[in-house]
Parts: structure tokens; C-alpha cells; sequence
């Protein structure tokens, strides 16, 4: 059956195999087909649904069947006039810059020490990556949160232990700037092994002679590195930097779980949390939907660059 | 540049060891001594750097094996004394929260369907999307990239919603599919850039000897596409093994809840939190990622970086 498909394009079809190419025309839909419809009902319809919810009032009145009136951009004019709306963006955001600097530049000295280290060494600290990489993010989020615990925690016991104060009973998630440095320890820590092997691995594919030369030239270790290795492994980085920012901007559950065991939520949310308030606990599904729809624009402009390079680099 | 592109190969930190020994510091031109003491000296801080990462992986798993009246003692215990299973014990058959063997069924369930059938899925499109010229193929690959940079956060509304009308809620079907849905745009992507990698001209020459196309395809290429295969298992195994927000809101019933839910009733605002049966609990949840994670490292790495470092 697929045989046909090598029929080049252009030949003139003789008739008996008219109804063989139009099978092989079909064949490939018929391979895409479960795909397409999976995403079609599962991504597709709620995209769309998602448009439409932002355009109307949807509470949970709705949800047993009251009808649903068309209110235009209200939920949007809403939204962008609501102060609260723009705190949450702004912590996101600066949550995000900060996860995503410390990751990147923490990741390239762990990768540069990477390049440094004999085989034993390597192993040892690749162990430890791997191990941080492994865990469940969940799973972490929990661990990091008895580490942080007020009453018995590690890092309580050892700052007591360290300093002359009592630190015993002190709450690391009642004051936001604390909760945030706390998060931002954990997500950065989740994510450094990743950026940190994948930039490894781009560094050991700098030719070696090409370093000798800057060395031979004179340029020293910074100058090296900054002129030789970085521009070597760029399209990596900005890679890794936008994937970083979409990880780090939509975080949901580190944030979702440190307020489960002790962050004030009105004063942490961000936004992946802020939509899972307004629409799932509180019932605004119109409201969260119009913010659904901008934080997805948004996350759409930063991932543009990204698919715009990938697509380039798309054999036709 | 792709996540994965063709036949990536595995680069990783422990088999590219050696190839990178002395670059750029021609030997000649430090005495050795100094050279061990710099060695001595990047040895120390690998030690203590992978210490730092893998802290949290032991405290949790010290933590676990201790009793409770040490857990919420006056001494910090930095190793388990007086080890006990009896976390393990609250953890597992302690009925009074959800219980976790039907967690632990739910999540099985739900890796299972998503592990076969987005490897059978995207092995069909991607075959459709590299061994065929079609129209409406480049739309294809551009929305499976776009879509998959849409946030599952921004979804949550609609996607339960969806499984609400259905009546599907607490099944693991639905969770199944949604998690699917989440999946495929980056399996088929990975798996076409794997089978992009391997030259048509070999089915041809099997053709040439002979074999139709199917079995060409089936012979010659199939098995060239094992790591891809592998590549794109792990990715759905991890994320249908480790999801919380969508399970969070589709599996709400105690009974219907998969292990990340699970882990979350560890916490109620009434009671003090049991952090031995906490421990316990996640490094069950956690040890099954940890050790498959070690065991298959070696194919995470390489593709995001083969074909991207240009002269």
C-alpha cells in the first residue's frame, strides 16, 4: 500500500492506479488521524472554549445551567483594570528573572566545573545533579518544605547551631520576600542539572585546537570563555533561556504547595496559581479565562523566537 | 535547533569523559605540583556542589527511616538513629487519609495508557510527517510546536470543564487523555526528528533487495529508531508518573487520586503535619523516577544540544 508513495509527484498517473494514489494521498492523514483528534478535542475545543468564556459572564450560576450572556471585553477591561491582576503579573515576572538568571549563570559555572573535573569527580557530581534532576517536582517541593519546616526543620536547626539567636519557630513562608527566596532555592535547584548538562555537553563540542589558539594568543581563562566558548554554544543558551522562562513564569505547583504549608496566598500567588483561584476555587470562570487568554499571549510572544528558530532549522 | 532532533546522541557527563582532559592548557607550561593542587581543589568543590544537589534526596530519605519522637525532638539527627519502618507503615496502611495502594494503582493505570499510546500515536504521525509529502504537513508541525508552548495552566478552566460534561471526572481514562493531549506535540516532534535521521535511501536499497515497502520500513528503520522510541517513553512515563495540577483538579475523589495528589493529603490545615509518614510517602512516590532516571540519563541530554554548536 504505502509502495505507492514512491510514484514520483509529477508522472502522469496511468488509470489502473488512480485509486492507488488516492489511498496513498490518504495514508498519511490516516496515520495523523488519533493524533490530530486527541489534540483537536483535548487542546483544540478548550482553546476555543476558553475564547469564548472570556467573552462572557460565566460563574458558577452558569456551570448548573443558567445562561450565559455575551459581555464582550468586560472580563478583559476587568482584568486589566484590576490592580491585584498586575501585582501577580509583576511577582511573576521578577520571580521569573531572578529563577531564570541564577539557573542560567549557576548552570554554566556547574558545566565549566564540569569541563574541569577527571572522570571520578564527574561522575560523582553528575550523581548529585542527576539525583536533584529525578525528583518528582512535587515530591521536592514537600522535602524542601521540611528542610524550610518552622518547628523542626534542618535549616532552623543548623542556624541556631551556627549563630548566637534562636531561630527555632521561625516561619520561612509568612513574609512574601522569604517565601519567594525559598521558591526561587527550589526551582532554581530543579532546574540547574538540566542546564547544566545540556550546556556541558555544548561546551565539549568546542574543538579543542580552537581554544588552544585563543590560548597560545594570549587570551586568558574569561577572555576564553567569553569569546570562544560562549559565542560557540549561543543558540543553546538562548534556547535554554526561553525555555527557562516558561518554566519559571507558569510554575504552579512549588508555588501552589509552599502556600499549602504555610505562605500567605494572597501575598504569593502568581500567575498559574492566581487562574487556578479565580476560576477553580472562586468560580469567576469567565474572569480566569480572560486571563488564561493574555497569560497564553504572553507565553506565546516569549516561545515565538524559539519556533521561529526551529522551523528555520526545519529540513523542507 | 529542536529538542530532540535526529539520531541524537547521547551526550552525557559520565561518557564524555576524557575527551575534554587538558584542553586549551598546553601542559608544558604548569608545573604539576600545582596542577594536583587545582585538581585536589575542583575535586573538593564537585564534592561539595553534588552534596548540595543531592542534600534534599537524602534528607528525605534519612528522614523517612526515623522515628517520630526524633523527627519533632530537641536534636537535629543528621543520620536516621534507631532506623524504623514504621513511617512506611503509616504511610502505606494508615487508613484515616486517602489510602495509597489505590493511588498507587491510579498512577500505574494512568502511566501505562500514557506511556503505549503516545509512543503508538506519535510513532504514526511521525511517520506520516516525514516519510510522505502532503499538503497541510508544514501546518501540522508548525501547530504541534505552537501548541505545545501554550500553557497546561491556562487550560485547567476548559480541560475540566471538558472532562466535567463528559462525566468523566475521577477516571483514570480521562486523566489518561488529557495527559496525552499534553504529551504528543513533543513526542511526535522528537520522534520525527528520529526518523528524519535515518536515510530513506536505506529502505530503498532493502526495496531494491526486495522487501515491500511496509517491511522495508519495519526491517531497516524500526530499529534504528529504538533510542528515539526510548527517548519519547521516558518523556511520557515522567510526566504521567510526576503531574499534579491537572490530576489535582480531574482526580478529586480520595479513592480516584494518583500519587502526587495522594502526597498532598499528607497536609491538612487541622493537624500537625506527620513529616516521617511525609518522607515516607514521597520517597515511594520519588525512588521509581529516581532510579529509571539513572538508568536512562544518558539519552536526556544530547538531543537539544546535537546540530546545534555551529562553526
Amino acid at each position: 500500500m504505502a509502495s505507492t508513495t514512491l510514484t514520483p509527484p509529477g508522472a502522469a498517473p496511468a488509470p489502473r492506479a488512480t485509486r492507488a494514489i488516492t489511498a496513498a494521498r490518504l495514508l498519511p492523514w490516516l496515520l495523523l488521524a488519533p493524533s490530530a483528534a486527541v489534540l483537536l478535542v483535548v487542546t483544540g475545543y478548550p482553546l476555543v472554549r476558553m475564547l469564548w468564556l472570556s467573552v462572557h459572564e460565566y460563574e458558577r450560576a452558569q456551570l448548573l445551567g443558567v445562561p450565559a450572556p455575551f459581555v464582550g471585553l468586560d472580563n478583559y477591561t476587568a482584568t486589566l483594570t484590576d490592580p491585584r491582576f498586575w501585582t501577580v503579573t509583576a511577582r511573576s515576572f521578577a520571580f521569573m528573572v531572578v529563577c531564570v538568571v541564577l539557573t542560567i549563570v549557576v548552570g554554566t559555572l556547574v558545566a565549566l566545573l564540569l569541563m574541569k573535573l577527571g572522570r571520578g569527580m564527574r561522575l560523582v557530581l553528575s550523581v548529585g545533579l542527576l539525583l536533584a534532576w529525578a525528583m518528582p517536582p512535587l515530591a521536592a517541593m514537600l522535602v524542601w518544605g521540611w528542610i524550610f519546616d518552622t518547628q523542626y526543620g534542618v535549616v532552623n536547626h543548623l542556624l541556631t547551631s551556627l549563630t548566637s539567636t534562636d531561630w527555632m519557630g521561625h516561619s520561612w513562608l509568612v513574609s512574601p520576600l522569604s517565601f519567594f527566596a525559598v521558591a526561587t532555592l527550589v526551582v532554581v535547584w530543579g532546574a540547574i542539572p538540566f542546564v547544566a548538562f545540556t550546556l556541558y555537553a555544548g561546551f565539549t563540542q568546542v574543538p579543542g585546537e580552537v581554544l588552544e589558539a585563543a590560548h597560545l594568543d594570549g587570551a586568558n581563562a574569561r577572555q576564553r570563555f567569553v569569546d570562544v566558548q560562549v559565542p560557540y554554544v549561543r543558540t543553546i543558551y538562548v534556547v535554554l533561556i526561553v525555555l527557562s522562562m516558561i518554566w519559571d513564569l507558569k510554575v504552579f505547583t512549588q508555588i501552589f504547595v509552599l502556600q499549602g504549608i504555610g505562605g500567605v496566598k494572597s501575598q504569593t500567588s502568581t500567575l498559574g496559581v492566581y487562574i487556578y483561584e479565580m476560576g477553580m476555587a472562586q468560580g469567576h470562570y469567565g474572569a480566569a479565562s480572560a486571563i488564561a487568554v493574555v497569560f497564553t499571549l504572553v507565553m506565546l510572544t516569549i516561545s515565538a523566537y524559539y519556533v521561529r528558530v526551529t522551523i528555520r532549522e526545519e529540513t523542507p | 535547533m529542536s529538542l530532540a532532533p535526529a539520531g541524537a546522541v547521547p551526550v552525557t557527563a559520565a561518557t564524555t569523559a576524557g575527551t575534554t582532559a587538558g584542553r586549551g592548557a598546553p601542559p608544558a607550561r604548569r608545573r604539576p605540583a600545582r596542577r594536583t593542587v587545582a585538581s585536589v581543589g575542583w575535586g573538593v568543590l564537585a564534592l561539595l556542589v553534588s552534596a548540595a544537589f543531592a542534600f534534599p534526596v537524602y534528607w528525605m530519605v534519612s528522614t523517612s527511616f526515623l522515628p517520630t519522637d526524633l523527627i519533632s525532638g530537641p536534636e537535629l539527627h543528621l543520620w536516621p538513629d534507631e532506623p524504623t519502618l514504621r513511617n512506611y507503615d503509616t504511610a502505606i496502611f494508615r487508613q484515616e487519609r486517602s489510602p495509597f495502594l489505590p493511588a498507587l494503582g491510579n498512577s500505574l493505570q494512568v502511566t501505562f495508557l500514557v506511556l503505549v499510546a503516545s509512543m503508538v500515536l506519535a510513532f504514526l504521525g511521525s511517520l506520516a510527517l516525514t516519510r510522505f509529502r502532503f499538503r497541510g504537513r508544514r501546518a501540522f508541525v508548525l501547530s504541534i510546536l505552537v501548541v505545545q508552548m501554550i500553557p497546561g495552566e491556562a487550560m485547567m478552566i476548559t480541560v475540566f470543564q471538558l472532562v466535567d460534561t463528559w462525566q468523566l471526572l475521577n477516571t483514570v481514562v480521562a486523566l489518561g487523555v488529557v495527559y496525552l493531549a499534553g504529551v504528543l506535540p513533543f513526542t511526535i516532534w522528537t520522534l520525527r526528528g528520529f526518523v528524519n535521521g535515518v536515510p530513506v535511501e536505506l529502505e530503498e536499497a532493502a526495496m531494491i533487495d526486495g522487501c515491500s515497502r511496509p517491511r522495508a520500513f519495519w526491517k531497516v528503520t524500526f530499529p534504528l529508531l529504538a533510542p528515539g522510541l526510548v527517548a519519547t517513553g521516558v518523556f511520557a512515563f515522567l510526566q504521567a508518573w510526576n503531574e499534579f495540577m491537572m490530576a489535582l483538579i480531574i482526580m478529586t475523589r480520595p479513592e480516584s487520586m494518583t500519587l502526587p495528589v495522594w502526597l498532598r493529603t499528607f497536609q491538612q490545615a487541622t493537624k500537625a503535619t506527620d513529616w516521617g509518614a511525609l518522607m515516607a510517602g514521597s520517597v515511594l512516590v520519588a525512588i521509581p523516577v529516581v532510579v529509571f532516571f539513572l538508568l536512562v540519563q544518558g539519552r536526556m541530554t544530547g538531543g537539544l544540544v546535537s546540530g546545534a554548536v555551529k562553526g
